[in-house]
């Protein structure tokens, strides 16, 4: 019985001892036990791609910042998620955001249901000190339920994500590359004629007012990504 | 193929040279060939038949100094001919066994004395679409000496002891690499070559891969050996048509010979190499982006871990090595672990072959040990910036390296001493540059680079690089403020601290770099609004906003 079972990982966060099983991430092992690290393009019930950048945790020994949502957990580990360096760089990345398209929460349909602009408050955002770049995108209303407004989106490849992975229809793609990217349907076709099941899974797990249901215009608006996870584990049950 | 019918080709070549009382070595490397290499080549062919003397006529690839091109070198006497005309052919053959034609000959013994050559050792001696040639010069020696003579345990031991670190920029040890793969369970295992050369200035690769593309294949079978894979892909530019073609003339004349495919030797040795080509996109040279790239998806980086080295290309443990690496195997295995680790500075082992271009001399490939300093590089071997101007800066390891001021040029050439100065070795691109270059504008322009290759994933590699461009653009033309150049340095801080891949974690180097050095320069074009070496445009003088800062 001198032998520790090496599936069982202890660790710490923010100075509070955790334990952990082997192969999960920084990201849900700190979620189990209430530690908060911002995320963006994570989504629980969805691949992560690592890509926004806001779960970079510091690890003791290591002076890359590992992101926390990829990085799997390993035995004395020492993770550090709100340092200043941190702080000062989520805030970094967030102005990033609002500046590189359209975010003028008073005038999008997710005012107040909106991941970016709640994280903006929660790191305390006051104002952003970059140029806004206001380039002239467009908006697809072709369908007939949904809405597609590119100004306000951040490219979170989450709809990618849930149309690839749990739709099984991968619609929504992504086209050109660095500061041109933009989602796109099918081969950029226009949304509502392309082969969209009209499942709504985008337009649900979408952080921002980029994705929206037409018949919810001018009212409260809120999304429910959180089907995901069960979905998921009652096919997985099957 | 037994080492035996191996040495009967190489014979054979031998003695099918011994015919000939002359050989007219032509390069047709790019920079020659478009300036006329083939017609003179053609000529060269017309006037040794009329003139009755035993003259060979052969295509090489990349002799070196492209700025004295188009280049001839007739052998045995090794005598070098530049800017050589069609009209020159019949005087080059009439003087064969004669004094040399005084006007075109040239003298470039400081040039070649300086280096020391083993990537490039055949570049310059060989037809590239020729695999006798290659045979003939030891070619393929290596990987028959280790099918029937080595462990692959024994390979990785040999690389390891060589000292040999990644050619591609990183400077990973080759040998712990190739150690970890060959440690990785998986009975399919795949070799990756990394020919994605993309960075301005910089053009190593392609000619190894045009000049001497037998020695890619080699090394990369030596590597599969070794690791124990049986699969190999090239990830080639399409941007590099002649490159694509020689590897696949190269591949075929392998195959032929029974070098690549099954039982190799009559060893339990498979292995086969396919070509991919890159659509244009410089992140794909990233190795996560060059396996998603070659699995056909969109190429863009993941984060590591997991390395390749234990799930790469379809999950599979994959090696990634550059060209260049690839090149060194041969020449490591042939002669021994020791005789490479004897070259070079403490911890940069071996040669390091660079692109000279910029205002230099001589522009073109140079081949040198490492621990050489830079001033040696570009003043001796480069022959110095030309007359009437003087050195500023010579930028390394393109648009993720920096650039090194005239008072670091005594350091010798390493990985570390270059991480040091604010730079990378990069895959060894060297642009130099001198006082009609404008280091804001240069630093402009390789983040303009960044900004256009971003894949677009992550945020501050994609909306930081537009951002640094804006200022920077701000900055050149007269209206950036103190404000702007702090944001810019704390722009620099969050790119190269939270980007996902190697591209935007070196995309502020240049910008940080000029920084560092070149401050002043910022300084003049923020304060004075003036550019000293006139490259920028100053919109701001005249304006409100220039008279109030510069009052």
């Amino acid at each position: 019985m001198s032998q520790v079972e090496s599936d069982v990982k202890t660790l710490v966060i923010d100075e509070q001892e955790v334990s952990a099983q082997a192969g999960q991430t920084i990201l849900e092992v700190a979620l189990e036990n209430e530690i908060k690290i911002p995320t963006l393009c994570h989504l629980e019930g969805l691949s992560d791609v690592g890509a926004c950048r806001l779960c970079l945790v510091e690890i003791k020994g290591n002076s890359k910042l590992l992101p926390a949502c990829v990085t799997v957990v390993q035995e004395g580990m020492e993770v550090s998620t709100n340092s200043e360096r941190l702080q000062k760089h989520r805030r970094t990345i967030l102005e990033l955001l609002f500046a590189e398209r359209n975010h003028i929460c008073s005038v999008c349909v997710s005012n107040g249901h909106c991941e970016l602009q709640t994280l903006g408050q929660e790191q305390g955002l006051t104002h952003v000190r970059l140029p806004y770049r206001n380039p002239e995108l467009g908006v697809d209303a072709s369908h007939e339920r949904f809405t597609v407004d590119h100004n306000r989106c951040i490219l979170c490849t989450r709809c990618v994500r849930v149309c690839a992975e749990i739709e099984g229809a991968h619609v929504w793609d992504v086209m050109g590359r660095g500061i041109n990217s933009v989602v796109i349907t099918d081969l950029h076709e226009e949304w509502g004629k392309s082969t969209c099941t009209r499942c709504g899974k985008c337009v649900q797990v979408c952080p921002t007012g980029a994705l929206f249901d037409k018949s919810k215009i001018g009212s409260d608006h809120p999304k429910y990504p959180d089907f995901l996870p069960y979905l998921n584990l009652m096919r997985e049950a099957q | 193929m037994t080492i035996e019918e191996l040495e009967q080709i190489a014979k054979t070549a031998r003695q099918e040279r011994e015919k000939y009382d002359f050989e007219v070595n032509v390069c047709m490397d790019l920079a020659c060939a478009s300036q006329g290499a083939g017609e003179l080549k053609d000529a060269l062919v017309k006037a040794a038949e009329a003139s009755g003397k035993k003259v060979c006529v052969r295509r090489t690839g990349c002799m070196g100094p492209c700025s004295h091109g188009p280049l001839v070198r007739v052998d045995p006497e090794e005598t070098l001919y530049h800017h050589v005309k069609q009209a020159d052919a019949a005087a080059i053959v009439g003087h064969l066994g004669n004094q040399p034609v005084a006007p075109l000959q040239c003298d470039l013994h400081e040039h070649f004395d300086k280096q020391v050559r083993v990537v490039l050792e055949n570049a310059g001696y060989i037809d590239p679409e020729k695999i006798e040639d290659y045979i003939a010069r030891d070619g393929y020696k290596a990987l028959l000496t280790v099918l029937m003579e080595m462990t692959p345990g024994g390979v990785v031991h040999r690389v390891t002891e060589s000292g040999l670190r990644g050619r591609g920029g990183g400077g990973y040890p080759t040998g712990l690499k190739w150690s970890t793969v060959a440690k990785a369970k998986g009975d399919l295992k795949y070799v990756v070559c990394n020919g994605d050369e993309g960075d301005p200035g910089a053009f190593m690769d392609r000619s190894v891969m045009e000049g001497d593309p037998h020695r890619v294949i080699e090394g990369m079978a030596i590597a599969a050996y070794a690791v124990g894979a049986s699969k190999g892909f090239i990830y080639v530019r399409a941007e590099y048509p002649v490159a694509v073609s020689r590897l696949t003339t190269a591949l075929r004349e392998a195959r032929r010979h029974g070098l690549l495919g099954n039982n190799i030797s009559n060893t339990p040795f498979n292995f086969d190499v396919e070509i991919r080509l890159g659509a244009g996109a410089f992140v794909c040279g990233e190795e996560t982006a060059l396996i998603a790239s070659i699995e056909g998806k969109r190429g863009t980086p993941k984060p590591r871990p997991p390395y390749p080295a234990s799930s790469g290309l379809w999950g599979k443990p994959t090696l990634i090595n550059n060209v260049e690496t690839y090149a060194n195997i041969a020449p490591i295995v042939r002669n021994g672990g020791k005789w490479f680790f004897n070259m070079g500075s403490e911890r940069s082992k071996g040669t390091k072959v660079f692109a000279l271009t910029g205002k230099i001399a001589n522009t073109g490939l140079v081949e040198v040990p490492m621990g050489i300093k830079l001033r040696e590089i570009i003043e001796v071997i480069g022959g110095g910036v030309p007359e009437g101007h003087k050195f500023k800066a010579v930028q390394t390891g393109g648009p993720s390296g920096g650039c090194i001021p005239e008072e670091m040029l005594d350091i010798g050439v390493s990985y570390d001493a270059l991480l040091k100065m604010g730079s990378i070795m990069g895959s060894g691109g060297m642009i130099v540059m001198d006082d009609t270059s404008c280091m804001v504008n240069v630093a402009r322009f390789f983040i303009e680079f960044c900004m256009t290759e971003s894949c677009g994933k992550c945020i501050p590699c994609r909306a930081g690089t537009a951002q640094m461009y804006t200022l920077l653009t701000r900055i050149s033309t007269g209206t950036g403020t103190m404000d702007d150049l702090a944001m810019l340095e704390e722009l620099c801080a969050t790119v190269k601290e939270t980007s996902l891949c190697g591209l935007g974690q070196t995309a502020p180097n240049p910008v940080l770099s000029t920084l560092k050095y070149f401050r002043n320069e910022y300084l003049e074009h923020i304060l004075h609004k003036r550019c000293r070496a006139g490259v920028c445009t100053m919109e701001g003088i005249g304006t409100e906003l220039a008279n109030e800062v510069t009052a």
